[in-house]
């Protein structure tokens, strides 16, 4: 551990790697409370996989037409893209809704390999948006990122009692006057958010984990919805930070040891809470 | 002359090609506790949702409050069944209770009033001792009480029942009755249930809803089911008229 928080002190794309995962653990403590408890794992994958293509678009215009987009950018405008076109197919549609969300899901990884491929140069970017990259975060992403997780909180605290009956009562909020489908589009595009920062961290193919797990652990400990957010995000701290060290001294892949740790996190809680019960 | 709270004329309602409600008149007065009986998919909880404005009329009018039902739906009190509840949810019965008031904000955090009109409404259904225990440690009962706690807090003028004593035990119906009988003091009530025992005991009308089982008998939505339950329910409710304490008026169901 001693490497790492020495050159912790020298390097900076370590410092802006570990800000990075302390304001993505924020968003994600908070909206992936909301995803566990609605049962919405798979809409934050689809909207994950989907990022592919808004990164893949926005690195083949920035390369090859010296468009200053960057694929972070493209990726937050594909993810509220996805949120919106989900949120309307399921108030309008009739389709089956994982049908539609698996279409979603490999059309948008598919128009991401399609750009990538069309890109010219040797392309390592393709694993770094799958398999995330956090000590590639510069500067400048680390302020887009804060921005989103200043929306995302701010939101969250304004219409945390809509969102919450939305949540836990879809039915009867309806009828005490709440706009229901507002809420849920709103839930959507936060969650497109968190969806964004994540990538960053662990990539696309490992948001999911990232969402739920932090979130579902944190709800075996706690009884009330905003304790499992703020249990949820120390937890995500635990993993991004954590993860990342050990990564840097052993020379892993950090997104895959942080969702390693992710995961030992939320099976030691269940351990503990059965071993508790006996 | 006590005001007239729901008024439904020639009503008609389909899914698709199924009619499931044809020609429904009936009215209902303010502090009248209505039992709604009906063999299951009989189209109870169709009528309902309809009064509620979460469903539109094929045909004819219903008048909630005075106003279309979409208009009155906030004014009144829903209280669903407690086993459609997640039991992994994360929320204390004061948060559930507190729902009620959700409505009546832009957002932001609840005002004062807001956490006494909450904290009196679990006084009311008697639980404001549990109101920081988790919803879902609750029993059956407890958390059908809660659900009426979150009705009240609305501040509603109508409370609807959809099967209140559900999947609770014995002692807890007898509660929940009771507490249906003190509410009814200030409030109108309808209650939709199969139970036609309790519907004969304590409500002062009963309406009965039938439509589709004489439209659709072999219907894909189990005929044969709806025939079977019905007719032991005819034995105790005739089902073509509508009974009162003042005796008995036939309705056009």
């Amino acid at each position: 551990m001693g490497q790492f928080l020495r050159d912790l002190q020298t390097y900076s794309f370590l410092q802006y790697a570990l800000f990075a995962g302390l304001l993505t653990s924020i968003s994600c403590g908070i909206i992936g409370s909301y995803v566990t408890v609605r049962r919405i794992t798979y809409i934050a994958g689809a909207i994950a996989h989907c990022t592919l293509g808004g990164m893949g678009a926005a690195r083949f215009l920035q390369k090859e037409y010296a468009f200053s987009v960057t694929p972070l950018q493209g990726a937050v405008l594909a993810a509220l893209l996805a949120a919106c076109i989900i949120a309307m197919v399921k108030r309008y549609s009739s389709q089956r809704e994982d049908t539609v969300l698996s279409a979603i899901y490999s059309i948008g990884m598919a128009i991401g390999i399609f750009f990538i491929s069309r890109t010219s140069g040797y392309n390592e970017d393709l694993m770094s948006y799958l398999f995330g990259d956090i000590l590639m975060v510069s500067k400048k992403d680390l302020l887009l990122i804060g921005a989103l997780d200043v929306i995302v909180v701010g939101v969250v605290f304004i219409f945390y009692n809509k969102l919450i009956s939305v949540c836990f009562d879809e039915e009867f909020a309806r009828i005490s006057g709440i706009r229901v489908e507002l809420f849920d589009l709103l839930l959507l595009l936060m969650i497109a958010l968190t969806v964004v920062l994540l990538v960053q961290v662990v990539g696309i193919v490992m948001v999911v984990a990232m969402l739920t797990l932090p979130a579902a652990g944190a709800g075996l400990l706690v009884k009330r919805l905003w304790h499992m957010m703020v249990t949820a995000i120390f937890l995500c701290l635990l993993c991004t930070t954590g993860g990342l060290a050990i990564s840097y001294q052993l020379d892993f892949p950090a997104g895959a040891t942080i969702i390693i740790m992710a995961g030992m996190v939320y099976f030691c809680i269940i351990a503990l809470k059965k071993w508790g019960k006996t | 002359m006590k005001k007239t709270v729901i008024d439904v004329q020639n009503m008609s309602f389909s899914f698709g090609s199924l009619a499931v409600l044809e020609d429904v008149t009936f009215s209902i007065k303010e502090r009248e506790m209505i039992g709604v009986v009906g063999p299951n998919g009989g189209g109870k909880t169709t009528l309902l949702r309809l009064l509620l404005g979460l469903l539109k009329p094929d045909r004819g009018l219903i008048t909630v409050l005075g106003t279309p039902p979409e208009k009155a739906s906030h004014r009144i009190g829903y209280v669903p069944q407690h086993r459609l509840f997640d039991p992994l949810f994360p929320v204390s019965v004061l948060d559930v209770v507190m729902m009620g008031r959700v409505g009546k904000a832009w957002g932001g955090p609840f005002s004062k009033e807001d956490r006494e009109l909450a904290a009196q409404a679990l006084r009311d259904v008697d639980l404001f001792h549990k109101h920081q225990d988790a919803f879902a440690d609750l029993s059956g009962g407890q958390r059908q009480r809660t659900l009426i706690a979150r009705a009240l807090a609305s501040s509603a003028e109508l409370l609807f029942f959809d099967e209140p004593t559900a999947n609770v035990d014995s002692f807890a119906e007898q509660n929940i009755y009771n507490l249906l009988k003190k509410l009814n003091e200030k409030l109108t009530i309808i209650v939709v249930s199969h139970d036609v025992g309790f519907v004969s005991k304590y409500v002062s009308s009963v309406v009965c809803v039938n439509r589709l089982v004489h439209i659709h008998p072999t219907s894909a939505l189990d005929g044969k089911n709806i025939l079977d339950i019905y007719g032991a329910d005819l034995a105790m409710v005739r089902h073509d008229h509508r009974c009162s304490e003042k005796g008995h008026t036939w309705v056009n169901f």
